[in-house]
This record gives structure tokens, C-alpha cells and sequence, in this order.
């Protein structure tokens, strides 16, 4: 039985996190080189993490499915990193970076963690220069920066169109420095596939080799999952191909709480679907909304070129509806605005796509100043649809992007599980129902770099948990159950493939769990993953075998986990009789058609204890808030 | 959206294991112009689970021509006719009804192959874990404005670093050499002030890995730019062979 401690500090919420810092327990340095510690997933989090803990002297594992620590996904985050610097003299300031946090979040995240993050948010400059981030910078040689939706200060530092490419490359360099050194030790191609917990703490992981199918035992004193969203249970998404929920699902499983899975982004500019055999969606980067206008023609069914389009007929809705910050805000609004005048029969060409127009911009600047800001995005356009946006708007449409939800965690980003650590997407700790843009590539640094390192500290400092080695009962125990999971996958030989069953999955959530739920839908929907689920494991085919490179087999596990993990999203959503951030429940809103939020009963964290398929128990995690007076958030 | 498909001929390298001999296998498919190359094979390999077959193996990941996950040599050219892009990013409108595509894997002495269209690039990440970072540890930095760059140096730096690590300019060398990737790693940091205090040790380390990795030497023909999805330039070879020159010049590694 889960009990939750967010274990906050008390004190006022300036003061928290340096006398938390304060009060935590340290690990003598000549000691730490006795502990081990585990990280799975080696983007920003994951990196950032094993190189600083390497850097403080523990002895760290570090495993990636990928071929090399430089692929994962965190490198494709195009715009930027938001930090509180006030470099432009705006107003900004840290105070200020945590309240649009906060109400970005629609007030469902914790202030505590939240202040943390935006207080360390200009460290993480700090660091990514002094490692060699190429940032864009001013003539007269300072940093650069531009705005993002959901803010009125510009506060987010970026690498051209590149900014995650290059912060990851910053964190693997650093971590590359502690291989080099030998205090990080790392294992590529190796998906996680359970992790063993010896008397309920967490005591290692079950990884499969790659590319020998070999089912391998690892033990630390200290397992920290970094290992991203799961974004790809909708089959279409911007994650990339490989990106899943496994890792966390499997923890979640074995303890440890899921918060808040209902708490998806659903982001405004994507490019939307070509076929049926369309792989995933590609994100054009939010930035473009800075000197982009995005329309529709007021008339339904409008088959007209765009450019045949008079000014006077086109509805330029955000701007309309929220004149503040017009194309600029947050990205729920923005989807949800995309979406309504897609249903309203006003979609591009009578397809579902909005038009981002960058005429008045090249009018007022110049195709040149345009290209320096957004040539790669531009091209990048082009590449995909044939056309070229410098003549003709571009279209758009949201798309699944990132998950607000993920393992539950206390202040110190440990799960419910002791001594099994979550940081970055993987966890649910700081963007609450909505993240603002920018802020991803933050938490991850922020998590890895700067909170963790400090926390584990105080675990092995202070719980002084101890090795357990790898041929204790339970690690066989674990890794038989694995091998029988695979061997089950293999043995069904059914008639449909690990895709097919995938997309239809992709296609339920899209429909009844995506950018506007209801009941009836939700409850409809729970009965069809149901369904799916049990088809699955009757009648998938999962080709090959399981001493080799199979990535039919990795495919398909990772796809019966969304199986349940789909079904959680939909009970979350469901008992979330509300609407906040990106979730968007279609009984609960204004006459305005404006999210509706109720904090009288709903201003908690909802935290999943998994106790069999298909059977969870609920606990709330009450979110107190000190600080901020909760407002209806408005953009208008 | 274009309804119309293309039919096409493909000639897929496929191998079982890094011993067993390899083949090119034919497949037949009409897939839709707007597919991208990857999703035609998406297609091809649902086909082939569906009859119980094994499917091609090949890796790609973020889809979006940043990771450097895909590289296929596309015939006879990594990453495809097109240039400035990678595998991920070649869409099926470039290919006319009725032709024939070889595909086949990037092949280079230092990239083992693992199967069908999958090699082992991590020589890559020996070379970078040699030398190809900033010894800073978390924390204990000065303010990041504290260091000034020049906005055209800052730029120079960037465009070097915008390397996916894809491998392709090795797999486009006839001398299979990754000069290219080196040097665009130690042009970086070479350019920036944050680089200068390792900037000779580390030209040393990374040559002397990428030497003993088995890559060849720079035959100065160009084809790895011609072939660089981020378009890296030569250039960055020419200041690695400076910044190699004044190391052997100024370091303090002494050879006897």
C-alpha cells in the first residue's frame, strides 16, 4: 500500500531548496566511489545526471537503447530553453518564471518544485556555456534571446533552430569526459525491461540486450529512471520512433505511482497526416508563432488556394480570441482553438490543418531576416510537403508532443519506490496540466544537473541502502518472468501484426483521450482497450526469435504495455470531472467554450497504485497552494 | 495529399549475421508520393510480419533528420540522391514510376555490420569520448554572459556543431576516413573561447583514436561534404589539420 509524502520542505518558498540543501544528509567523498548508482535513458536528464554523479565520484551505470548516448530524443527539441536571467532588462525574474510556470500548468503542479526549477533555471546557462553550447548570441557578443508562448518577457536562449541537438551534445560530451575517466560506465543497446525491488526498495534492473537477446542483471545502490514520455501510445505522435513508456510502465508495476497520465500535450504546429502509412508527425517549432499568423478562412468547406484567400475572408482566431498574446499562446489554447475551427468545418482546404502564414512578416522584414530566423524550419517544410512556405502559407495541425504525467515523485524526484530516483519527461513533477514551450529542455537539466545529484546524495547519505549482487533470488526471480514475457510474445503467432493492433490503440486515444474527452467516450473507450488488449495477446504475430537483433519484439512489448497504460489515461481522465491545461473535458467549460476548471475538488495529483491489469487505486496528493492565488488563467 | 502510388523495384541488402554472407532480396511495392523512403520500408516490413516473415532490419529514430539514428546508402549514395538531408527526410515524390532502388548499408572497415541494414557506428563515440569535450564539472562557473563570443564566431561554431553523427561522410570516403566528423567536433571548440585551454590536447587525443580505429586518411576528395546531411564543411578539416599541426608544434606530449 502506496503511502505519499511529497516530503516539501517547510519555510517560505523562496527559502526552501537552499535549506533543503542545507539540511541534506552528504556523502563523505572518499565514500561515494563505494556506491553505485544506475541510470537508464541518456538524454538531458539521463546525461546530465551520469556525468554529475560521476563528476561528484560515484561509480555510475548508464544504459541506452540507442546505439550511441547522443540519439535520444531530446535532441530533436527545436526552439529553446527558458532560464529567468532577465538578460533583456524585461522584467523578468525567477518569481516570475515560477508563476507562468505555474499558471501555464493551470495551477495543477507543485509551487515548491516548481520555484526550485525556475531557481535553478540560470544555472543551467551558466553550465551549457562554460561546456561549449554554441548559443545564439548578440553583435556585441552577449546571449540572444526570444519569446514563447505563455510568456511576455523574452527569456528563452536558443541554438538556431537546434537547441535540444546542442544541449544534448553538451551533456553527452560531459558524460563522454566521466567514460573517459572511468567513472561512468556505459551500456548501449540495452532496453530496460523491469526493475527488482528486494524488500521494497529498488535494488537493480532486467535489460535485454539488443543485440544478442541476452537477458541481462545489473545491481546498484541506486536506480534513477530518466527514460522520457510516452506520447507514442497514440501510435502518430512528435516522439520519435522508438520512444515508450516500458521503462516507467514496468516500474509502475512494481510500485511505484503514476501521476497525472491523463496530462498530455497536444502540441499547435505539426505537420498534419499525409496517409495511412504515415510513420509519426514532425513538430515545426513553436518560435514560428513568433513571426507566423495562423488563420483560417471564415467560410466553411473553403476549397480556395490559401493565397486566393482575400485578407477580409480569413479568421485569424487566436488573435481574435485572445488579443494579449494572440499567436503566442499557450499551447492547450492554441490546439484547442486549431481543433474547434476544424470541426467547424473551416480547416484548411477542407482538410485538418490550419494555415501559418508568414507573409505580413516577410512584408515587414524580409525574406532575409525570415530565413536567418527560421531557414532550417523552412526547409525542413519543404523537405516533407513539396511546398515552399516563403510563397505559401505553411500548414498545421497539433499533435501529441509530450506527456505532463509520468512516475510520481517527492521533492526529491524519488518515486514511491525507495531508492528508485525518476527525472525529466519521465516524471511528473513540474509542468502540471500543461507545459509552456521552452520548459522541457529546463526540467531536464534542471533535474539531472542539479536536483538529483544533490538527492541521491542524501538517499545513500542517509538511508545508507546496501549493495545487493546480481544472483540473489529475486534478480533470477525477475529475470525469469522477462524471459517469459518474451517467450509468450513469440509463442501467440497470430494474424495481425504489432503495428496494425498499435495504430488501432493510436486511433481510440486519438479520438476519445486526445484534445477533447467526455464521459460517454471515455467509458466507451475503456471497454475498447479492453478488447484490443485481449486480442492482443491472442492474436498478434511477433516474427523471429529471441536470441538476435528482433525489433518486431521490441516493438511488441513496448505495445502491450500501452495496452494498460491506455487504459489508465482514459480512468484518469475520467475521474478528473474537470478541465485544466491540456485536459480538456468537453462537460466542464465556460459559455465561451473556455477550459472550466473546479479547485474546490479537484486541485490534487492523482496518484495510481497499479494492482493488477486493468486495476488501480487512487490516491491524492492535495496541492497546497501558499504562494500563488489560483486565478482563471486567461490569455485575453 | 496525393492519392496516386508509384510502383517501384527495391533491391534491400539483407544479411543474417555479420558472418553469414549477405544478398540483395527484391520486393515490389506502389507506395504513395508523400511517403518518406523510411515508411515505404514501414510498409514493406508490415507486409512481411504479416505473411510471418522476417522483417528488414534498419534503424531510425527521431524521423526528423537530427539524430543521426538512419543512414542507408541509397543507390550507391548515403542518405540518397537528394542533398542536405538525411535518410528520414528523402521523400518517395523524388522517385519516378517504374524505377529500381538499391538499398544497402553504410559500409566502412571501423562500421561492423550487425544485420541487414543496422552497422555498429560506436567507433564514432570512442573518438569523441577520447577528447571531444570541455573538462567542466557541474556547478563552480561564472555568470554565462561573463564569457562573450563574437556572433559570427558563435555562428561558425554552431554550424560545425550541427553534426548528427550520422557516419555518412565515412561511409561516402573511399579511404573510409571520419576526418570530417573530427574535425567538426574540434573546429567547435577550437573557435570558442570556452575551448582554448584543452584545445591542442584534445586535437592529439581524438587523431590518435580515430587513427587506431582503423579510419583512413583524407583523400581530400570532397565526397563526405557532398554527402553531409547538415551540409559541414571541408573547411572544418582544414583547421583540424592547423590545430593538429600547432599541437604537435606547441603540446607538451613529447614523442621519442
Amino acid at each position: 500500500m502506496i503511502k505519499l509524502d511529497s516530503k516539501v520542505p517547510a519555510g517560505k518558498l523562496e527559502e526552501k531548496w537552499t535549506n533543503h540543501k542545507f539540511n541534506m544528509k552528504l556523502v563523505n567523498p572518499a565514500n561515494k566511489r563505494k556506491y553505485d548508482v544506475i541510470v537508464v535513458g541518456t538524454g538531458l536528464a539521463g546525461a546530465s545526471a551520469a556525468a554529475s554523479l560521476g563528476e561528484l565520484g560515484y561509480n555510475v551505470q548508464a544504459f541506452t537503447y540507442h546505439d550511441s548516448a547522443r540519439r535520444a530524443h531530446s535532441i530533436a527539441a527545436q526552439g529553446g530553453i527558458n532560464a529567468a536571467k532577465n538578460y533583456q532588462n524585461d522584467g523578468d525574474s525567477v518569481y516570475r518564471l515560477f508563476y507562468d510556470t505555474i499558471k501555464g500548468g493551470d495551477f495543477r503542479s507543485r509551487e515548491s518544485n516548481v520555484y526550485r526549477l525556475a531557481e535553478v533555471s540560470n544555472n543551467i546557462i551558466d553550465q551549457c556555456v562554460a561546456q561549449g553550447v554554441p548559443f545564439a548570441r548578440e553583435y556585441g557578443g552577449s546571449l540572444d534571446n526570444r519569446s514563447f508562448g505563455g510568456a511576455l518577457v523574452s527569456r528563452t536562449f536558443y541554438a538556431k533552430g537546434q537547441t535540444g541537438q546542442q544541449l544534448l551534445l553538451g551533456a553527452y560530451t560531459a558524460m563522454n569526459r566521466q567514460i573517459n575517466l572511468g567513472k561512468v560506465k556505459l551500456f548501449t543497446r540495452r532496453e530496460m525491461l523491469d526493475i527488482v525491488v528486494i524488500d521494497g526498495v529498488a535494488k537493480g534492473i532486467i535489460v535485454r540486450n539488443l543485440l544478442t537477446g541476452e537477458i541481462e542483471k545489473h545491481s546498484a545502490h541506486a536506480v534513477i529512471l530518466a527514460t522520457g514520455g510516452y506520447s507514442n501510445v497514440f501510435f502518430l505522435s512528435t516522439n520519435a520512433m522508438n520512444c515508450n513508456t516500458t521503462a516507467i510502465w514496468r516500474a509502475h508495476k512494481r510500485g511505484a505511482a503514476f501521476a497525472d497520465p491523463c496530462f498530455t500535450q497536444i502540441h499547435p504546429t505539426c505537420l498534419p497526416v499525409h496517409g495511412e502509412g504515415q510513420s509519426k508527425l514532425t513538430l515545426m517549432s513553436e518560435s514560428l508563432r513568433n513571426d507566423g499568423r495562423i488563420w483560417v478562412s471564415k467560410k466553411k468547406q473553403d476549397m480556395r488556394k490559401p493565397n486566393d484567400i482575400p485578407e477580409e475572408e480569413r479568421d485569424y482566431y487566436l488573435e481574435r480570441k485572445y488579443p494579449t498574446y494572440g499567436n503566442l499562446s499557450p499551447r492547450d489554447i492554441s490546439s484547442r482553438a486549431a481543433k474547434e475551427a476544424v470541426d467547424d468545418g473551416r480547416g484548411a482546404q477542407g482538410q485538418d490543418a490550419v494555415y501559418l502564414d508568414f507573409s505580413d512578416a516577410i512584408n515587414r522584414l524580409g525574406a532575409k531576416t525570415i530565413e536567418e530566423r527560421y531557414g532550417n524550419l523552412f526547409e525542413i517544410y519543404e523537405t516533407i510537403t513539396g511546398d515552399n512556405p516563403y510563397k505559401t502559407p505553411m500548414k498545421i495541425y497539433p499533435a501529441p508532443h509530450y506527456t505532463m504525467g509520468g512516475l510520481w515523485v517527492d521533492y526529491n524526484l524519488m518515486s514511491s519506490i525507495p531508492g528508485l530516483f525518476v527525472a525529466g519527461e519521465a516524471n511528473f513533477s513540474d509542468h502540471g496540466a500543461n507545459r509552456l514551450g521552452a520548459s522541457a529542455l529546463m526540467q531536464g537539466l534542471a533535474d539531472g544537473y542539479f536536483v538529483i545529484p544533490y538527492t541521491i546524495g542524501n538517499y545513500l547519505g542517509g538511508d545508507k541502502p546496501t549493495l545487493v549482487k546480481t544472483d540473489h533470488p529475486e534478480f533470477d526471480k525477475v529475470k525469469k518472468e522477462v524471459e517469459d514475457q518474451t517467450a509468450k510474445l513469440l509463442s501467440i503467432k497470430g494474424k495481425r501484426t504489432v503495428d496494425d493492433i498499435h495504430k488501432q490503440l493510436g486511433r481510440y486515444m486519438w479520438n476519445k483521450v486526445g484534445m477533447a474527452r467526455n464521459e460517454k467516450g471515455l467509458k466507451e473507450v475503456v471497454e475498447e482497450i479492453k478488447e484490443l488488449r485481449e486480442e492482443f495477446w491472442k492474436n498478434v504475430n511477433v516474427v523471429g526469435n529471441s536470441n538476435d537483433v528482433n525489433q518486431c519484439l521490441e516493438r511488441a512489448g513496448r505495445v502491450a504495455d500501452y495496452l494498460e497504460l491506455g487504459e489508465l489515461m482514459a480512468l484518469d481522465a475520467l475521474d478528473r470531472n474537470e478541465s485544466c491545461g491540456g485536459h480538456f473535458r468537453e462537460e466542464y467549460q465556460t459559455e465561451e467554450g473556455e477550459a472550466l476548471r473546479n479547485d474546490d475538488d479537484y486541485a490534487y495529483v492523482s496518484a495510481w497504485e497499479f494492482q493488477d491489469v486493468g486495476k488501480w487505486k487512487l490516491h491524492k496528493e492535495h496541492l497546497e497552494f501558499e504562494s500563488v492565488k489560483l486565478a482563471t488563467r486567461s490569455y485575453k | 495529399m496525393n492519392e496516386k502510388k508509384i510502383n517501384l523495384t527495391l533491391k534491400i541488402w539483407r544479411q543474417v549475421s555479420p558472418k553469414s554472407p549477405g544478398n540483395f532480396s527484391e520486393y515490389k511495392i506502389a507506395v504513395s508520393p508523400d511517403s518518406s523512403f523510411l515508411e515505404m520500408l514501414d510498409e514493406i516490413n508490415n507486409d512481411l510480419e504479416s505473411r510471418s516473415l522476417e522483417p528488414i532490419a534498419f534503424e531510425s529514430d527521431c524521423r526528423e533528420g537530427i539524430c543521426g539514428t538512419c543512414g542507408l546508402v541509397i543507390n550507391g549514395e548515403p542518405h540518397g540522391p537528394l542533398r542536405k538531408i538525411a535518410t528520414c527526410q528523402l521523400h518517395m515524390r523524388n522517385f519516378k514510376d517504374g524505377d529500381t532502388i538499391y538499398v544497402e548499408p553504410f559500409r566502412a572497415k571501423a562500421f561492423p555490420l550487425v544485420k541487414d541494414l543496422i552497422v555498429d557506428r560506436s567507433a564514432m563515440d570512442r573518438i569523441m569520448e577520447a577528447g571531444g569535450f570541455i573538462s567542466v564539472n557541474t556547478g563552480s562557473i561564472p555568470d554565462a554572459n561573463a564569457i562573450q563570443v563574437p556572433k559570427d564566431i558563435a555562428s561558425e561554431a554552431m554550424d560545425a556543431a550541427s553534426c548528427i553523427g550520422c557516419g555518412a561522410c565515412v561511409a561516402s570516403c573511399k579511404n573510409a576516413s571520419a576526418m570530417l566528423f573530427v574535425s567538426a567536433k574540434v573546429s567547435q571548440f577550437a573557435l570558442l573561447p570556452q575551448g582554448q585551454t584543452e584545445r591542442y590536447n584534445r586535437v592529439e587525443a581524438m587523431v590518435k583514436k580515430m587513427d587506431e580505429l582503423g579510419f583512413g586518411a583524407c583523400s581530400n576528395t570532397y565526397a563526405c561534404e557532398a554527402e553531409c546531411p547538415k551540409g559541414i564543411s571541408v573547411k572544418n578539416i582544414a583547421r583540424m589539420n592547423r590545430e593538429y599541426f600547432m599541437a604537435k608544434v606547441k603540446s607538451d606530449n613529447v614523442e621519442v
